[in-house]
This record gives structure tokens, sequence and C-alpha cells, in this order.
């Protein structure tokens, strides 16, 4: 089965892109996790499907419309975060929120096109046409090399922000950059995996691995390794059950993160302590 | 005597809210600077006028290094306690200032930020977990990345607060001995012992602005009352 998975064009376009994907969303969550931004994820995927469904509707070309739009919505929720703390949670909400319900309407708008809003929502495997594989690709490199390269300046801005700028570090235009890979990275995996479910691939390796290491480069390692099983694992469910491949991937995750929860709890209680 | 940060007539504040105004001071290679006050006399502002993070609305602040070159520790609460990092990762960047064009640490880099760790006497720390430290530990882990950016300054934002009795003394004379050792110190205290222990200079922020050696803060008006509020008696020597 496995084999007959490999032979489909379409499947090694969705294996190549969504393990990139994958692997960017991972990378970037641990730095949005650990400064607490897990919710610009939330909205940006939410934001993608609003521009998703516009961009159907108007028969314009999905990444060269969704790109920005969602580029341009990190800088604004990022701009809005930094003004006001407290302000910051409801405004992701509001933008949302709405971002979907504008979605919704402009799908409904237009009855005739054969747009599946399931398929946008939970994603689909045949989402990936061969242009946008290859846009893809080139993308998500630029983005795991961008990551790999900024790595030590990533680590201290994360770990100690003011620090960081009291070293000449302006750490304004890093955060700028790691919404705007974000976004980037958002856009790229939304339609295969679905846009109510991609932040769950930025959230859950940084969290699940947290669980279980406490060095840094421990967290970003296990992180990418994590997404990439989950998604090999969570692809290869879909394709053999049917299941949606976003759905899929995602319980995946889930199981991980309680089986590393647990082995967490054990490690914490001493059970996997040398003995003396 | 080498001056390495001069302030004339410095006025602090947040768009156009004087927070604190008539402050000069000079900083000279080698010396220990306590500067105390109460809250809300302008400390956090005059930190962050000298590391760069904020500009003084009037007056000057000249520096003959380079202000990256000063070595900062935060105030404890500002830093994260449950951060998945190793004690060298912190450590390592430390040396995030001296990366300029390049985007890895050199070997250099990380030989300077391991020296540092064992002159804390934390070597053989490396890999354990940052979050996992004592809260003097983890003060020494960050006091060892404060050193690896360090050309010449220390910058210290109230190093003990929340440290027991025992590992305060301990954190203060370890401070003392980099003094020794030709490291300036700068140090934003609310604790007057280090000010009557270990200060060359003292700087005093509120109604009062006072700069000068210790010697002359303690016979001066400022001092007399600073040492009446915090409950010592001053006896002449």
């Amino acid at each position: 089965m496995m084999i007959e998975m490999f032979s489909y064009a379409f499947m090694q376009r969705a294996i190549i892109v969504g393990l990139l994907v994958s692997l960017c969303a991972s990378l970037l969550g641990v730095s949005l996790v650990l400064r607490r931004f897990s919710m610009i994820g939330d909205g940006l995927s939410h934001v993608g499907f609003g521009a998703l469904a516009v961009a159907t509707v108007c028969s314009l070309e999905p990444l060269y419309f969704t790109i920005p739009v969602v580029t341009v919505t990190a800088i604004l929720i990022l701009r809005i975060s930094e003004r006001s703390k407290l302000g910051a949670d409801s405004a992701i909400a509001l933008i949302s929120s709405s971002s979907l319900a504008l979605g919704v309407m402009a799908i409904s708008f237009v009855k005739g096109t054969n747009t599946d809003i399931n398929n946008f929502l939970f994603g689909s495997l045949l989402a990936v046409g061969k242009k946008d594989a290859v846009f893809s690709i080139v993308l998500s490199l630029i983005v795991l090399l961008a990551y790999v390269l900024l790595y030590p300046r990533l680590f201290a801005i994360t770990f100690d922000e003011v620090f960081a700028r009291s070293q000449g570090l302006h750490a304004n235009r890093y955060t700028m950059l790691l919404a705007i890979l974000s976004a980037l990275t958002i856009v790229l995996g939304m339609r295969m995996l679905g846009s109510l479910l991609i932040s769950a691939l930025i959230i859950f390796p940084c969290l699940t691995s947290m669980r279980v290491f406490k060095t840094y480069k421990a967290v970003t390692i296990s992180s990418g390794v994590i997404s990439a099983i989950c998604f090999f694992t969570g692809i290869t469910l879909s394709y053999s059950k049917g299941t949606p491949v976003g759905a899929s991937i995602v319980t995946i995750h889930l199981l991980v993160f309680i089986a590393f929860t647990i082995i967490g709890a054990l490690k914490e209680s001493g059970v996997f302590a040398k003995q003396k | 005597m080498k001056t390495l940060i001069k302030a004339e007539e410095l006025k602090l504040g947040y768009e156009g809210q004087v927070v604190s105004s008539g402050i000069s001071f000079s900083i000279n290679s080698g010396d220990y600077l306590c500067i105390i006050g109460d809250n809300g006399a302008g400390k956090s502002t005059l930190i962050k006028a000298i590391l760069g993070l904020h500009d003084p609305i009037g007056g000057k602040l000249s520096f003959v290094h380079d202000k990256k070159s000063i070595g900062y520790l935060p105030q404890r609460s500002d830093v994260r306690r449950t951060f998945p990092a190793s004690v060298i990762e912190v450590v390592n960047s430390g040396a995030v200032n001296s990366l300029n064009r390049h985007f890895f640490l050199s070997r250099a880099d990380k030989a300077r930020a391991l020296k540092n760790l064992e002159k804390m006497g934390l070597s053989g720390f490396e890999r354990h977990s940052f979050q996992d430290l004592s809260g003097g530990q983890q003060q020494r882990v960050l006091l060892a990345r404060a050193l690896t950016s360090a050309k010449k300054i220390l910058l210290l934002d109230e190093p003990v607060s929340g440290l027991d009795v025992h590992t305060a003394s301990e954190l203060y004379e370890t401070i003392v001995n980099l003094n020794k050792e030709g490291m300036t110190i700068i140090m934003v205290t609310h604790d007057i012992h280090p000010a009557l222990n270990s200060a060359s200079h003292i700087l005093h922020l509120g109604k009062k602005i006072f700069f000068g050696t210790r010697e002359e803060f303690f016979e001066s008006e400022a001092g007399k009352e600073y040492l009446k509020e915090s409950g010592h008696h001053h006896h002449d020597d």
C-alpha cells in the first residue's frame, strides 16, 4: 500500500509539500509558543481561509492573493499586540471570526461554483497542483534556511528580548520576520491541511516536546522530528482510510502529545532515574 | 582614569512626561557605581538610557565604548524562569553582540562563554536545564551571560532581589571580585549593603540628586537621609 501511495504524482507532491510545511511550522512554532504568540498562528489561518474563499470566488490565483493578505494581517496583528497586551487576544479573535464569516459569505454568494467549504476548512490531498508545489517547495526552503541561519539570534530574542535589544539586536525586525515567515507557512499548508487545523502544526510539536525536553536545541530538534513523523503517519492514515488529511495529522499529534505528557510525568517522578 | 560613560544634565522621561532631570555623573574604568533611590525616581529609565533602549529627552549621554558592549543582568522578574534552555545555551546567547555579519558563534565566542561559566563556579553545569537551577544559580548563569557580552562594563539591575541572605552575600562577593579584576560595575539596588560596603561611587536619584564617591555621599544631606530611611545609623569614624 505504501508503494501504491507513492506512485501517484499528486501524492508525491502532497507528501513533499506537506513534509516541508510541517517542518517550517514546527520550527517557527518553537519561537511563537515560547514568546506567547501562539494565537497569531490561529488568527492568521482564519484570515487565510477568508482570503482563499474570496480568491476562489473571484477566480484569482489563490497563492498570489492569499500570501499578501495574510502577510499584511500578520504585521497588523503584531502591531496590535505590541500596543496593548490585554487587547491582543480579543483583537485576534475579532479578526479570526470576521475573516471566517466573510469567507463563508463569499462562497455562499456564488452558488454556481463547485467549491467545497469542507475542503477549505479541513484540507484536501488534491489541493496541491504542480505549479503550487514548486512554489511551496521553494518558499518553505527559504523559511527553513532563514530559521537555521538566524537560530542564535532568534534564541537570544526568544529567551530574553530586553537583553537581546541591549546587545544591539533589532528585536522588532526579527519578530516581524517571524510573523511573515509564519504567514507564508500557514498559507502554503492551508489548502492541503485545512485552515482550521493548520495552526495545530505550529503549536503541537513545541508543546509536546516541552513535556520531555528541557533545552532549546532538544525542543527544536524534537519538534522537527515529531512534525515529520506525525505528518507521515497522518497522511498514510488519510490515504488508507479516506479520513480528511488535516484532521488525521492533528489527531496523531494529539496522541503523541498525550504520550509525551505521560513520559514527562514519569521522568519527573524519577522512574527513569539512573540506579545508584 | 579613563572615563567610560559621561552624563550631563540628563533629563529622562516618556513622551514629554519628565521622570527625572538634572542627572550628571561620570563613570571611569574600574569604578563600582551604585545607583540608589526610591521607586519611580527614574532608575529603570536611566538603565534603559544607558543600554540605548530609550533615548533621554534632554541632556547628553556619551559613551567611550559602544553601548552594546555593556554586559547586562536584567531584573530577576524580567527573565522567564520556565524556559527550555540549557545553561550553556543561555551563556552563549551573551555573545550575540559579537556575531556582526556572521550567522553562528565563533569557537572563540563559545570558549569565552564556557570560561565565564567556570568563573561563576558553574563548570559542569553546561548541559543542565536552566529552569531546574536554584534562584542563585540562575542568577550566576545570567551573570555569566552578561560577562560574555561585556567588554568593560557590567550593568546589574537589582541582582540579589528574591535571593536569600546567604546566596545574596555570595553573589555580592563575586561582583566585588569581578570589580577587582578590572570590570567596571554599575549596579541598581534597593539594598543598602553594597552601597555601604563595596561601591566606589554613589548616584542617588530622587528629590535630591547626588553623585560622588561613597564617602562624599554618606557625608551629604541626601546620604544621611538615605541612611535614616534604611534604618541604619551613621556613626562618624
